[in-house]
């Protein structure tokens, strides 16, 4: 069980940003985690996917999302997912919450991430996400990139990088 | 004229920040992802709609069988 925690980068927006990415990870750790509040200016729905790259790859990724939104449940297939975000539909200065853990991110093994996500749409949808993604790759990651699929990350949006040792 | 979409790259070993323009190839892959998006949020919410459906359609049918709402909902 991980028992260190080590904020590697934080990174409030100041202006809006079609992507974000951390580059030269270092390869010290065992695990990341990804935290990061976030709203893009996707301006005809209430929600926006963010999609991930790493080291600017982006193939060999597959995944399955399970999602509920109060009233109704489903799954999808998805590949490269790595959250959910508010958008320009939805309430006014509200942001998701996303959260994304890559373990055994150095090793030579293909990289796995568990997701969990919330979006929010106040007096009429409220969904939750949890994903599964696998990129079959043995390279070690160095950099990750998020991307909305539709708008940009506005001002505000927060990311946070976290490194992990087990020890 | 078209908005000049950036990136933000945030160098974790110096912390050093740059805001760069999206390459070609990055704008394509934007573009194929908002494809790939709209078709799995198509695709989300037929399955939505299709099970509100048939869940109408069942207590329509329960209801016809003579069974009260209470009794549909104690199901």
């Amino acid at each position: 069980m991980a028992n260190t925690y080590t904020l590697i980068e934080a990174k409030s927006l100041t202006s809006t940003t079609a992507s974000i990415t951390f580059s030269s990870i270092p390869q010290t750790y065992t695990d990341l985690l990804i935290k990061y509040s976030g709203r893009t200016s996707r301006s005809d729905g209430t929600a926006d996917s963010v999609d991930v790259s790493f080291n600017s790859s982006t193939s060999n990724f597959s995944g399955r999302i399970l999602y509920g939104s109060g009233s109704s449940v489903g799954t999808s297939t998805t590949s490269r997912w790595l959250g959910s975000e508010n958008s320009g539909a939805s309430t006014a200065s509200t942001f998701a919450n996303v959260e994304a853990y890559i373990p055994n991110y150095t090793g030579s093994t293909y990289k796995s991430v568990s997701v969990d996500a919330v979006t929010e749409n106040n007096g009429t949808e409220a969904y939750s996400y949890l994903g599964a993604v696998l990129w079959s790759n043995t390279s070690a990651i160095t950099s990750i990139t998020l991307t909305p699929a539709i708008g940009s990350f506005v001002q505000y949006s927060t990311f946070y990088l976290y490194g992990i040792k087990n020890s | 004229m078209s908005e000049t979409l950036t990136k933000l790259v945030v160098n974790c070993a110096t912390g050093e920040e740059q805001i760069v323009p999206l390459t070609a190839e990055e704008i394509a892959q934007r573009e194929a992802d908002a494809a790939a998006f709209a078709e799995r949020k198509a695709q989300e919410e037929a399955e939505t709609a299709a099970k509100a459906e048939a869940k109408a359609s069942a207590l329509a049918k329960l209801a016809a069988l003579g069974l009260t709402a209470e009794e549909i909902a104690a199901l």
